[in-house]
């Protein structure tokens, strides 16, 4: 029998039982659609992390005290002012060093009050990570020299404080210091599901003074050029060594973030991806179970067709490609389906979500093989069925 | 059982179109071995018109399936079309069913859903014939069943007569040298059976095919050429050669045997030596002898 007759008998079976066509490949549609719109999600979100990423600045380093690997405990850092004037003897250009030292404490404007990250940081933030204002100013040299209760406020905590009023001008108690607000972060949005504008930047100095501590979290050094990059964070985290042999000192660039957060995101989208593969072997089964149905249901038909010449393999091949017709043809739908939800979901939720062309593959080529595979034990059974017997049935 | 081969104008070599020799066929079931038949022997020569008959259980359906290259027997030696059955896988079975033979079943087994044109042409879809050939030589073979005007109708929007002859449109589209028909007149009324009845006896005396039925119908029976009849999965008579009683007297009932004798024409047919592939032929002398030329349509 040739290829193109079989199709053609193929899907009139098909058309034969529409509803039950149609439901055998709910199972598949739901299925591929699901597998696409996972992945979508999951190859969207690492795009949307890794452009925040590289978004924090160009040859960024970062050196933390302890090893920066998934499940390390953090560490309490020794670092202190002191440290960060070594590493930038080390660098040899001030404003190329920034740092940290973090603490969350309520933000309090007259009635209302904002639980919020405070950062202590030196005037250099803006020029090493990319930071631009909405208002007003950021803060300065002397502001940090001179430890000025001066405050740059994100647009999370300026909304929150000041939803009425313009925060430029006005005092913000912070752990119940009052600062004077000198400038306003330009909205960044939310990463990984935190805020983004949810902090306070004020000088380091007067961070320190607010919580009574010496220490600095971390130093962040903005390389010259991308091919010294990991020289100068061996050669920083040398120096930081030798004035503390205790400790552990890392410096990690973006591009090793970037790798251990593709990895981690990565593995999530392939279980997300394998979640919804079990759905699509699921419905693999229900065409399996239909086929069989089908079979047993056409076993005159089967048995007036061998008698009048078809051979086992024409009867198991026009079976396997019903069954293939079934997995493909969901498939394909399944395919627009997970495409159209993922866009919608893209559109209208904060969850990014983008399609990739092996995704789609994928799905495709896994509907057919499902087909095949879950269509060959009834395509087999109907091969092989004795004429006499078949023709008998009623 | 050698047909005395009367003016042997084809060079006196005949090729049986069936051949049985001491056929037997045993079921197993549960471990029980039940057999069906047991030792036929019967030759179909192209042309021949005979008639199965015996009561139900006799093995008349078993043989039936043997003949047409549906099942194997278990002894004993069955060559169809010149092709030993017991040296042939499944697939060359099929090509053999295909090339050889030609079905009508009582219950017609047509398509639904499927045009009638669509329905004789099935046949051709599994030799490879392309879509459109198929499609004339399946409308060539409605028209001479009286059907050209009903081509594209389905089924289930023809009466039991017209399927039937969609039927016989299918089993002879292929050409066969043998038409196996199983009860062809069974589930029709009596008017439109005598009308498919003539049909068949036109076709296999247009054609030379040869007409095998099976049937319960002793008037059907009658009208054969020749009639084997077998009980407890032997043939205890055939109208072609008395002789063939002896095997196994026929145990206890009716001494059915005996009744076969009011036969009309026991006088075997020298069929047609023209061949098949000659539909409108009839050269035989022979064939005319039928004189039955139905061309009333017979739609019941």
């Amino acid at each position: 029998m040739r290829v193109a007759e079989a199709w053609r008998v193929a899907l009139d079976a098909l058309r034969a039982n529409r509803l039950r066509s149609a439901l055998t490949m709910l199972g598949v549609i739901i299925g591929v659609a699901s597998v696409v719109l996972l992945v979508a999600i999951g190859t969207g979100t690492k795009q949307k992390v890794e452009q925040q990423v590289e978004g924090l600045g160009s040859n960024l380093l970062l050196v933390v005290p302890g090893r920066i690997e998934v499940g390390n405990a953090p560490v309490v850092s020794p670092l202190t002012l002191k440290d960060v004037d070594a590493v930038t003897r080390v660098v040899g250009d001030p404003d190329r060093v920034a740092v940290t030292v973090a603490s969350g404490a309520t933000a309090r404007a007259g009635a209302r009050s904002d639980f919020t990250t405070v950062q202590g940081v030196l005037e250099t933030t803006p020029a090493v990570f990319t930071r631009s204002l909405a208002r007003g100013r950021y803060l300065t040299g002397t502001d940090v020299d001179t430890s000025r209760r001066v405050a740059v406020l994100g647009d999370s905590v300026a909304r929150a404080l000041f939803p009425d009023r313009d925060p430029l001008g006005q005092q913000v108690a912070l752990a119940g210091v009052r600062f004077r607000v000198i400038g306003v972060f330009a909205p960044l949005g939310q990463s990984l599901g935190v805020d983004r504008d949810d902090e306070v930047h004020v000088p380091v100095t007067a961070a320190q003074r607010l919580w009574g501590t010496q220490r600095v979290d971390g130093i962040a050094v903005k390389a010259p050029d991308r091919e010294r990059i990991d020289e100068l964070g061996e050669r920083i985290v040398a120096e930081l060594n030798r004035r503390h042999p205790d400790t552990e000192f890392s410096a990690v660039t973006q591009q090793q973030i970037l790798g251990v957060l593709g990895d981690i995101l990565g593995v999530l989208t392939g279980v997300l991806a394998a979640i919804a593969g079990i759905s699509l072997l699921v419905g693999g089964v229900g065409v399996s179970n239909i086929m069989l149905v089908s079979v047993r249901e056409r076993t005159r038909e089967i048995g007036l067709r061998k008698a009048v010449g078809a051979r086992p393999r024409d009867i198991g091949v026009q079976f396997l490609l019903e069954a293939v017709l079934l997995t493909t043809i969901g498939g394909l739908t399944g395919m627009a389906l997970g495409v159209g939800t993922a866009m919608l979901v893209d559109a209208l939720s904060p969850i990014p979500a983008a399609i990739t062309w092996w995704s789609l593959a994928l799905a495709f080529g896994v509907s057919a093989v499902v087909g095949i595979v879950f269509g060959v034990v009834p395509a087999q059974r109907a091969g092989r069925l004795d004429p006499v017997v078949a023709l008998r049935t009623e | 059982m050698t047909e005395p081969a009367v003016a042997d104008r084809s060079a006196g070599e005949r090729v049986p179109a069936i051949e049985a020799v001491d056929v037997s066929r045993t079921y197993q079931l549960d471990g029980v071995s039940v057999a069906a038949l047991r030792g036929v022997s019967l030759t179909v020569q192209p042309g021949d018109y005979l008639a199965l008959v015996g009561p139900s259980g006799s093995g008349k359906s078993t043989l039936m399936h043997l003949l047409g290259g549906l099942d194997r027997p278990t002894g004993g030696r069955l060559v169809i079309g010149g092709r030993d059955v017991n040296a042939l896988a499944p697939p060359e079975m099929a090509t053999l069913r295909n090339e050889t033979i030609g079905f009508v079943f009582q219950a017609f087994h047509l398509l639904p859903r499927t045009s009638a044109v669509e329905n004789v042409a099935l046949p051709l879809v599994y030799r490879g014939v392309s879509a459109r050939q198929r499609r004339e030589r399946a409308a060539a073979m409605l028209g001479r069943v009286g059907l050209g005007h009903r081509l594209d109708h389905r089924p289930n929007q023809m009466s039991g007569g017209e399927q039937q002859r969609v039927a016989i449109a299918r089993a002879l589209v292929t050409e066969p040298t043998v038409l196996l028909a199983d009860e062809p007149t069974g589930n029709l009324d009596s008017v439109t059976g005598a009308a498919v009845l003539e049909l068949l006896e036109q076709l296999n005396a247009e054609s030379g095919v040869a007409l095998v039925m099976v049937t319960h119908d002793q008037e059907v029976a009658a009208r054969a050429h020749r009639r084997i009849t077998m009980r407890d999965g032997v043939v205890v008579a055939d109208s072609a050669d008395p002789s063939s009683a002896h095997d196994r007297p026929p145990s206890v009932d009716h001494g059915r045997p005996a009744t076969l004798v009011s036969a009309p024409s026991a006088e075997p047919r020298s069929a047609s030596g023209s061949g098949p592939g000659h539909p409108s032929g009839g050269s035989g002398g022979a064939a005319g002898a039928t004189g039955r030329l139905p061309h009333d349509g017979g739609t019941a």
